[in-house]
């Protein structure tokens, strides 16, 4: 364990700059390329590095299991209930043009939530499934 | 502008699943969110038949998603047909969730039940989106949010033999939706427009100059949904993930799956294709017809031979899928009605063995045709539904069956070959063979030590399968709501027709 | 010299259409149930160059509205890729779920090696 000392360190340091990433990929993800599927992968990819160097119980104290599992359906629900406020706002499902006080900022409210639900969804199902495999075959 | 329930109901059929899907992933009791499951079950036909009586009276019904108009936006689009398999679906499932909460509390451990409610919402989401959506990628979309919930539900299967069942239907199903991708993105190279309407508008004109495209755009959609609906020779998957999916699964998915499967084909044929290019020049109508008689005999001499019984009905369904494709092929008035007639009374039917072959495994543990002698004498009511859907199969007078064998009769006399009438008649004897083989060992046969512990189940397992028995023959006499409506549908693809 | 003009200037095409006939040959000639699953990724993937390939006109910016471009690529291929490859990725991990739960029921992966020992039972 010892002979990997610069691997550990350097991952511990490198950990903030990829969450950090992620969150650039996030939320510029209106003006370039990115968005909250790229964003969730990298966040996810994260633990996943942290795992690979740490343990896999390690990883499960900063993301626990339950965690992990709970924000599969948050994000998707965040999405949906997006979509929803749309509907009972009085447009069509998924119209975000109601949620502010001009259309242009609430398109711009909606595609942040609907991307930070893709966020939290990609980002659980991608640990979570890292964990599932992780643990078989042992 | 207030919140208006009935202008948005397209939505909120295929949201309110949804959203009943992602809070049953929330909970771990199996009963509560088999509750759950129940009441958004429970709206979902309230819904269609909203929808079904608006399309009556005023005509297709347009709803755009996120509000940006078709061809650009994702439209929803409810016409006869759809509708009418919107509210075969859902009238389908809601009858049939009683039945689930003992069934899938005795056939699957208890902290996985609730996923299980969750991933049969997913489904049902899926499942009505693919009938209600007129955009053909976003029917690929809930084509797959529809399968990957199924072979999650197939998998959840007690026996061992579940996961290669599922597995096995993940390859196929993959390169099935795989297929339709292909076939769409042709399309979408050819016409530059997803929405099914717009394509059809356009496909005319490009035929002049694309003609190749198009006709491999249609080969590939052609495999891949009939790789969906379990066509005659692409059926492999179904029997053993039938066979071994949870009973329940295997009820809701024999009655619903395979028919939206069935519409999305009907639509690609008729709205999409028909419009445009002449099917009668492709032949393509000869060769479903020569499969779905090929289904319709092979498929059921391979029930006769069947031990297990869920699977003995898995094949009959391949057997009646061939009937209803049968109709498609005829690409006729009265065949056209036969096809979507049969695709509702063939629901009612399947749901109703299924669901009794469910009570049967939950009595008496078993479901091999050998072990069971005089079950039929232990549980008098599941088996007399048994013997009325089974009528019903075979297509005896009096039965839903029969009436869409009518009309297929008649479809196929109208093209003026009536051999094809001869076939029709000939395979239901098959039928007669192995629903015949059933009863003559559950009545006839001395009772086994399975059949000796086994009587009724409890009430609501019993409801959902007399109701369903009861509307087989309900629907073979009055005939308005199922042949009436499948009329005018056809009717409209028919009209549409090059 | 036409044909071959026709040919190169569709070289894309005839990648697309290896890469999708071989990832579909793995899926039916191999018994392997994962190198049937890696079959079955490239058959998908192969698909959304299909779909993007064209999307893509030469000269083309990305389609952000400026005054100094005239010509944009086509954003919608991308858009429906990005929806087809997490279906492409939720398929594979239900697979080699399923595959995960198979190898710990029966030992092994292999399809004879399941096959004839279901026929024995």
């Amino acid at each position: 364990m010892k002979l990997d000392l610069i691997l550990r360190i350097g991952v511990k340091f490198l950990l903030p700059f990829v969450l950090l990433f992620a969150l650039y990929v996030q939320f510029h993800g209106e003006l370039g390329p990115g968005g909250g599927f790229q964003a969730g992968v990298i966040t996810a990819g994260m633990v996943i590095l942290y795992a690979i160097m740490f343990g896999v119980e390690a990883a499960k104290r900063i993301a626990p299991q339950r965690l992990v599992e709970v924000m599969v359906p948050l994000g998707v629900l965040i999405y949906a209930g997006t979509g929803v406020a749309g509907l009972l706002l009085g447009k069509n499902f998924l119209d975000y043009s109601v949620l502010a006080h001009d259309p242009p900022h609430g398109r711009e409210l909606g595609i942040f939530l609907v991307e930070l639900g893709v966020l939290i969804t990609v980002s659980g199902t991608m640990t979570a499934l890292f964990y599932a495999f992780s643990e078989r075959g042992r | 502008m207030r919140f208006d329930v009935v202008q948005h109901l397209p939505a909120l059929q295929v949201v309110i699943p949804l959203l009943g899907a992602v809070l049953a992933a929330f909970l771990r009791r199996g009963i509560v969110a088999w509750g759950l499951a129940s009441v958004v079950t429970g709206l979902m036909p309230l819904i269609a038949g909203g929808l079904l009586w608006q399309v009556l009276q005023a005509g297709p019904i347009s709803y755009h998603l996120g509000g940006w108009p078709p061809p650009w936006g994702i439209e929803y689009r409810v016409d006869v047909l759809n509708a009418f398999v919107l509210l075969l679906v859902s009238a389908v499932s809601a009858v049939m969730m009683p039945f689930a909460r003992r069934s899938v509390a005795f056939e699957i451990e208890g902290d996985k039940q609730a996923s299980f409610y969750s991933m049969y919402l997913l489904c049902l989401t899926g499942l009505l989106g693919i009938t209600i959506t007129g955009d053909a990628f976003n029917a690929f979309v809930f084509l797959e949010i529809s399968s990957l919930s199924t072979y999650v539900l197939i998998a959840m299967g007690r026996d061992r033999r579940a996961l290669l069942a599922a597995y096995q239907y993940l390859i196929m199903g993959t390169i099935g939706a795989t297929f339709y991708v292909i076939g769409v993105g042709l399309l979408y190279l050819v016409t530059g427009s997803l929405n099914m309407v717009d394509i059809a508008s356009r496909l005319g004109p490009a035929s002049a100059e694309h003609f190749r495209p198009i006709v491999v755009a249609l080969a590939f959609l052609t495999v891949g949904v009939s790789l969906k609906l379990a066509l005659f020779p692409l059926h492999v998957w179904l029997p053993n993930a039938y066979a071994f999916a949870p009973s329940f699964a295997t009820a809701f998915l024999a009655a619903t799956a395979t028919k939206v499967a069935v519409y999305l084909f009907i639509r690609i044929f008729f709205s999409i294709f028909g419009i445009a290019v002449s099917l009668e020049s492709l032949r393509v109508c000869d060769v479903l017809l020569a499969l779905s008689v090929a289904a319709m005999f092979i498929a059921s001499v391979l029930a006769v031979y069947e031990q297990n019984l869920k699977r003995m009905l898995a094949y009959s369904s391949v057997a009646q899928i061939g009937y209803i494709t049968f109709g498609i092929g005829l690409a006729n008035q009265n065949g056209l009605t036969g096809g979507a007639v049969h695709l509702f009374n063939h629901a009612l039917m399947k749901g109703a063995l299924f669901l009794a072959l469910g009570a049967v495994l939950y009595r008496a543990g078993t479901v091999k045709l050998a072990e069971l002698g005089g079950i039929g004498r232990r549980m008098p009511l599941t088996f007399a539904a048994f013997v009325i859907a089974g009528l019903g199969i075979i297509g005896t007078p009096g039965t839903a069956g029969f009436i869409s064998k009518w009309y297929l009769a008649l479809g196929a006399l109208d093209q003026g070959r009536w051999p094809l009438v001869f076939l029709i008649v000939a395979s239901s004897l098959i039928a007669l063979v192995y629903i015949g083989r059933v009863v003559e060992v559950a009545y006839f046969r001395a009772t086994s030590e399975a059949a000796e512990k086994a009587s009724d189940p409890p009430w609501n397992m019993l409801v959902p399968i007399l109701v369903l028995a009861v509307a087989t023959v309900y629907f073979g006499f009055f005939t308005e709501l199922s042949a009436g409506i499948a009329a005018k549908a056809a009717q409209t693809l028919i009209g549409g027709l090059k | 010299m036409q044909h071959v003009q026709t040919f190169i200037g569709h070289y894309n095409y005839f990648i697309t259409i290896f890469l999708m006939v071989s990832g579909l040959y793995i899926v039916i000639a191999r018994g392997n149930m994962i190198k049937k699953l890696v079959g079955l990724a490239l058959f998908q993937t192969s698909v959304y160059l299909l779909y993007i390939e064209p999307g893509k006109i030469i000269g083309g910016t990305a389609p952000i509205l400026d005054p100094a471009f005239k010509v944009y690529s086509n954003p919608l291929p991308h858009v429906l890729i990005l929806t087809a490859i997490v279906v492409g990725v939720a398929t594979l991990a239900l697979g080699l779920a399923i595959v995960a739960r198979i190898h710990e029921a029966y030992g092994t992966i292999e399809e004879d090696e399941i096959f004839a020992r279901e026929a024995q039972e």
